[in-house]
């Protein structure tokens, strides 16, 4: 039985936005303090999953209109190319460095390459998670 | 009196009243008898009883570093979610037919459900 819980699905349109803001911060902060990119990558994937209950898997697939297991290969693949991307500059597999650089608003940042990996692996655990999660909860 | 000690007093106050509200939820969640009035104890005191706590460490740690931006987003978040999660579980509760405790006296939802069966049904 559909009933129509109207509670449900506003307060998801209010926490869902909540919940993705604050996956960012911690995957952004993963560098310095307890966070990355995997914590980031579930948190990201339980805010869609919240989408998928409150609403339809139907209304995710409209909102994300492409294959999960794309964004699994895509982040292996940026994970792959930062390892790569160390020959270039005549360094071992995986070396990574960083380096300070002063941006508008946030003043002196440093960026390491090490996020670039770290999107990778944040790509992966949420194109992996909802792959999972939506392969067992559709109706074939 | 200094400004630590008196805001040391407060953070007391609070964590002592969230665990005392704590406590009064886990007392309800025992004592109270249906589904129904238990869901109203775990969503109402568990919830004050978590953002008293969570004001409590938001005040113990604003003398070192400020004011937490996380702590301010849980106690936001708690405040919207928990009683959200208390609706959902008691309206699943009734519409799989669970009992109402057997002196309760009013049941206003039955009457509107029942219509609505009645109104599908005729279509």
């Amino acid at each position: 039985m559909r009933t129509n819980d109207v509670v449900l699905k506003t307060a998801t349109q209010l926490v869902t936005f909540i919940i993705i803001i604050f996956s960012i911060y911690v995957f952004l902060q993963g560098h310095h303090n307890p966070g990355g990119g995997f914590i980031g990558g579930l948190m990201t994937a339980a805010a869609i999953i919240l989408i998928g209950i409150a609403f339809d898997i139907k209304t995710v697939r409209r909102i994300l209109p492409f294959d999960f297991k794309l964004l699994t290969a895509t982040g292996l693949l940026i994970a792959v190319l930062t390892g790569i991307g160390a020959f270039i500059f005549d360094a071992t597999f995986l070396t990574h460095t960083y380096d300070y650089f002063y941006l508008p608003l946030l003043g002196k940042t440093e960026l390491a390459t090490a996020l670039l990996f770290d999107i990778g692996v944040y790509f992966v655990v949420i194109g992996v998670t909802l792959t999972i999660i939506f392969t067992i909860g559709e109706d074939s | 009196m200094t400004e630590t000690e008196i805001s040391s007093i407060f953070v007391s106050i609070f964590v002592l009243l969230g665990s005392l509200l704590s406590l009064v939820t886990t007392i309800g969640l025992l004592r109270l008898p249906d589904v129904y009035s238990r869901t109203h104890a775990a969503s109402k005191s568990a919830t004050l009883g978590v953002l008293l706590v969570l004001l409590g460490a938001l005040l113990f740690f604003y003398k070192d570093s400020g004011l937490d931006a996380r702590l301010i987003l849980g106690i936001v978040f708690v405040f919207i979610t928990s009683p959200v999660a208390g609706h959902l579980i008691s309206r699943a509760a009734y519409y799989t037919n669970v009992p109402l405790w057997d002196k309760s006296v009013r049941d206003d939802l039955k009457n509107v459900s029942k219509e609505k069966r009645n109104r599908s049904a005729e279509r």
